[in-house]
């Protein structure tokens, strides 16, 4: 069986797969990082949305040996090493942005992507960028806001540190 | 008062794991030399199993062993729950639900074989080698022609397709015919509640477990109710007692109803964990969900309303086709009878109400509870009827609904379906709408719209349901085969922390959050020290589940009598520590003190007292300190609301925008207002989902057409407005101690008739004479309507 190789958060690792194993698999049943969601087979639910050398993409539409030598950031990979929630995930937590959970780590993946794109994104752009990211929970009102929020706080923050 | 108490908008404290990536979901476990089972599907609808040869699947890589049918001949089928009763008297058809097709399958999805193998891939690809002929049968999807005589029957041994035909209320039956032959104005309307796939987002999980060396089985699954299918699964399918069964439900990544059933997937995990010495596991993928979930909705319904010249109701009949699927899933019966039936006044004064229901079988996966269960098919038909005859009387949909307002003084209200409404004040719900959704500046909007060629809708509904199930012995009597009380044990510690173990499971609603604000509130002491404990039969000790907007009103009020009992059984021992007489012992802020004195004890001076019961009455009372309640509610609780939805229509394309969403409800007392606006914006979307793009469809085959999130619309955060939700109208449930009644399917249930209503005024506006759309209403059907419809003069 092939041996694959990556970095995922920041640490080197590698384990055997199949040719068709997706990286969604390698991360949840090879490294046993639980955070990335299966939600459809489609690749429309975005559930399994991870970073990949710093793009957003969806770990079920992408062969694990595809991501030999990336660098992987999963929502693990989010929070500080203290443990401290990102501006976007507070902001989650703040606005009541999650309901089940079962989206969520999809959603402030998809979400940190778009704020590093576009730190002030419309209402409009908002929903947009989060076409690919479906939640069933919470009509997406609070997301939207949640998004809205982190937007502001990190402009204020990248206003101050200048 | 402390800090996150009722009342509070608290944040949610399981945020934290799901934000980092470290919930629990049922496919996030893996037990140590777990196998994993693939199920093998019909692809066709209806027919025979003619060969059904495993031998060369048997010899693939990794496989362990592959069951069929033949593995369960002495198992149960899979149990309905509830029992209805036909117009003559005669039970529902109930046919066996076996876990494995037996000889037939009567779904595309129907599970055939079960391959259990080292790796889910091992076990996917030994199902493609087993050697499968169907000799096919004609498939029965239409309602109307499986009740036709000579359509191929489901179930050959029931010789029809009927299920059940009842009548409700029968003795009301010849005065509402009377009385709608009389009326001097009948509306009706044909219309159908479209079926729909529930796809919470997590996929169904599975994971049976066996330890030989006590004889005790474990099944993880994604379930809102745990102790409900250690019930059914235990007593009627295979057979295990209770107290050699555990069910853990860990998170569960949204339900809607859907994962309220106990499913032959979960029967075969237990089961087959037994028989191969080892755990295992399925994990549904969303192809699998959509054959295999349970459905929802899928009536077909005509209803007659007769109004006086002022518009006043009358009288209203009500008959539907209601598809059970190809076998009866858990609550199936109840849905179109019991839960959909008794809506049928809805906020009105309508005297007399008949409502028939025809519940057929049909080669389709089978139909369920979906948020609202029953209560949306009743608002959907009640509010578009309402809004036809407004129309054809030139009444105002607004006024034409406060003329038949249930009034404050006229409560509590007996309906003629016989249910009992407590409380309501449904004009102040209608004045709050009007402000909240801005009704004054509708013309002003509706002109700037025009002036961009767009014709512009608002849509009126209003809804009533009844939630917070249920009292049992009444539902019993209607067929019920289990109680509907629900369970809590307060365990205080002596260091003066709590644990709570709720017989409710939140699946997204927040209940490690807001049940602690109910106890904090009580106890005055902080909401932090409390702890929840839910989803395990092994650690609570009973419930009945969370669905049908019963969390708070059933399973608050059960964690009320529990904390009432400790703090009866705390005021005790303060007054000993005191030496003051017990019915002198307040409590406020989490002390304990003598009235009239200065004098008092902490919380944590009792608690740990309880447990060092060193200055103690022992004579008088035990030590420890920990109390378990049942509460079994009196009444169903009735939230209601009135709803705005505003929308934008191209008349070239049929194109639909929702540009806005105005709910204005009465859920009583509210104990986390963030969590219940979160619940109502989620509920609308899933109604502008089901009105305007959602739709399960089935050609004449009986072949899935929507079978992946390709082809069922999904609603996405762009097909969706922002919501302006109120719940300030308040008034107090009167029969449960915290005066809550539920909230959790409102936002589905009032929704799909204000969008539906909203896009014929749009059309109206436009001078397009169009008198009802089915849901959904995609741009084609919303273009076809346009097209066949008569153009006024002047358009």
């Amino acid at each position: 069986m092939p041996q694959v190789s990556m970095t995922v958060n920041g640490r080197k690792v590698s384990g055997e797969v199949e040719g068709r194993t997706l990286l969604v698999e390698f991360l949840r049943e090879t490294l046993r990082l639980t955070g990335t969601h299966v939600g459809c087979d489609t690749a429309q639910c975005g559930a399994c949305v991870v970073h990949l050398n710093g793009e957003s993409i969806k770990s079920c539409n992408i062969f694990a040996l595809e991501a030999d030598g990336a660098a992987v950031t999963t929502i693990e990979g989010i929070a500080g090493k203290d443990g401290a929630l990102s501006v976007v995930q507070a902001a989650f937590q703040t606005h009541h942005g999650l309901q089940c959970g079962f989206c969520t780590p999809g959603m402030v993946m998809t979400a940190t992507a778009l704020l590093k794109e576009n730190p002030s994104p419309s209402e409009v752009e908002i929903r947009e960028y989060l076409e690919g990211n479906i939640c069933r929970c919470t009509g997406y009102h609070n997301i939207v806001k949640a998004i809205q929020a982190a937007a502001v706080e990190l402009g204020s923050s990248r206003v101050a540190a200048e | 008062m402390p800090d996150g108490g009722i009342g509070a908008s608290t944040k949610r404290r399981e945020d934290v794991r799901f934000l980092t990536g470290k919930g629990r979901y049922t496919d996030d476990f893996n037990r140590p030399d777990q196998t994993c089972v693939w199920f093998l599907r019909s692809d066709v609808a209806h027919g025979r199993i003619t060969r059904l040869d495993t031998s060369a699947a048997e010899e693939m890589p990794g496989v362990v062993r592959i069951f069929t049918a033949a593995d369960f001949v002495s198992a149960g089928g899979i149990p309905a729950g509830w029992q209805i009763h036909s117009r003559d008297g005669e039970p529902m058809k109930e046919p066996k639900h076996p876990i494995l097709a037996d000889g037939k399958v009567r779904h595309v999805g129907d599970p055939i074989a079960a391959v259990v193998a080292e790796t889910r891939a091992q076990a996917r690809d030994a199902a493609e080698a087993i050697e499968l002929e169907i000799e096919e049968l004609p498939a029965v999807v239409d309602m109307r022609a499986a009740l036709e005589p000579g359509a191929a029957l489901v179930h050959d041994d029931m010789g029809t397709n009927l299920c059940f035909d009842w009548g409700f209320i029968e003795e009301n039956r010849d005065a509402v015919d009377a009385a709608l032959r009389a009326a001097p104005h009948v509306t009706t309307l044909e219309l159908v509640n479209n079926r729909l796939i529930p796809n919470a987002m997590e996929p169904r999980a599975a994971i049976g477990e066996y330890d030989a060396a006590d004889d005790q089985h474990t099944l993880y699954t994604t379930s809102q109710n745990p102790h409900v299918i250690r019930l059914l699964m235990g007593a009627f399918v295979l057979n295990i007692p209770e107290q050699k069964l555990r069910v853990v439900a860990p998170d569960v990544g949204g339900g809607f109803g859907s994962k309220i059933f106990h499913y032959a997937e979960e029967a075969f995990v237990t089961a087959a964990a037994k028989v191969v010495g080892r755990p295992v596991k399925w994990t549904s993928t969303r192809s699998e969900a959509f054959m295999s979930d349970a459905h929802g909705r899928d009536h077909v319904t005509r209803i007659e309303l007769g109004l006086d010249t002022d518009g006043r109701f009358l009288a209203i009949r009500s008959t539907t086709l209601a598809n059970m699927g190809a076998y009866l899933s858990t609550f199936a019966p109840s849905i179109p009878t019991y839960l959909h039936g008794t809506l049928m006044a809805g906020n009105y004064t309508t005297p007399l109400i008949y409502v028939n229901v025809r519940a057929v079988f049909t080669n389709t996966v089978p139909v369920d509870a979906y948020r609202g269960a029953g209560r949306p098919e009743a608002t959907y038909q009640l509010e578009r009827v309402i809004d036809k005859a407004a129309r054809e009387l030139g009444i105002d949909p607004i006024e034409i609904r406060r003329k038949n307002f249930v009034k404050p003084d006229q409560f509590p209200y007996q309906t003629p379906v016989a249910v009992n409404y407590d409380t309501g004040d449904y004009d102040a719900l209608m004045d709050k709408l009007v402000e909240i959704a801005d009704l004054a500046g509708f013309p002003a909007r509706r002109a700037e719209s025009a002036a961009r060629g767009k014709l512009r809708g608002l849509g009126i509904s209003s809804y009533i349901e009844a939630c917070g199930i249920a009292p049992s012995n009444l539902v019993g009597q209607l067929g019920a085969r289990a109680g509907l009380y629900e369970a809590a044990t307060v365990r205080v510690n002596p260091t003066g922390g709590i644990t709570v173990f709720t017989g409710s499971h939140s699946h997204g609603q927040g209940h490690e959050t807001t049940f602690p604000q109910v106890v904090a509130s009580m106890l005055g002491i902080d909401a932090g020290q409390i702890e929840i404990v839910h989803g395990d039969t092994g650690r609570v000790p009973f419930g009945m589940g969370t669905y049908g907007s019963r969390s708070l009103a059933v399973g608050g009020s059960a964690i009320v009598k529990a904390t009432d009992k400790i703090i009866a059984k705390a005021k005790k021992i303060a007054a000993h520590l005191m030496e003051a007489a017990e019915a002198d012992i307040e409590l406020a802020d989490g002390r304990f003190s003598v009235a009239g004195t200065d004098k008092s004890v902490a919380w944590t001076d009792v608690t740990l007292a309880a447990y060092v019961p060193h200055n103690y009455p022992l004579d008088q009372i035990e030590p420890g300190l920990e109390e378990t309640a049942f509460y079994d509610p009196s009444n169903f609780t009735y939230p209601a609301g009135c709803y705005a939805c505003e929308v934008e229509l191209d008349p070239e394309t049929g194109q639909v925008t929702v540009l806005g969403f105005a709910a204005a409800d009465d859920f009583g007392n509210v104990v986390n207002p963030m969590i219940v606006e979160g619940q109502v914006h989620g509920g609308i979307a899933q109604g502008i989902g089901q009105s305007m793009l959602e739709a399960a469809g089935y050609d004449e085959n009986g072949q899935l057409t929507t079978g992946s999130y390709m082809d069922y619309a999904m609603p996405r955060a762009t097909d969706l407005p922002s919501y302006a939700v109120d719940n300030s109208c308040v008034t107090p449930c009167t029969h449960n101690p915290l005066g809550v009644k539920g909230c959790g399917e409102a936002g589905a249930i009032g929704s799909p008739p204000a969008l539906v209503n909203a896009v014929l005024d749009a059309l109206d506006a436009g001078g397009i004479a169009v008198t009802h759309i089915d849901m959904p209403l995609t741009p084609s059907r919303v273009w076809a309507a346009i097209q066949a419809a008569p153009r006024a003069a002047t358009a």
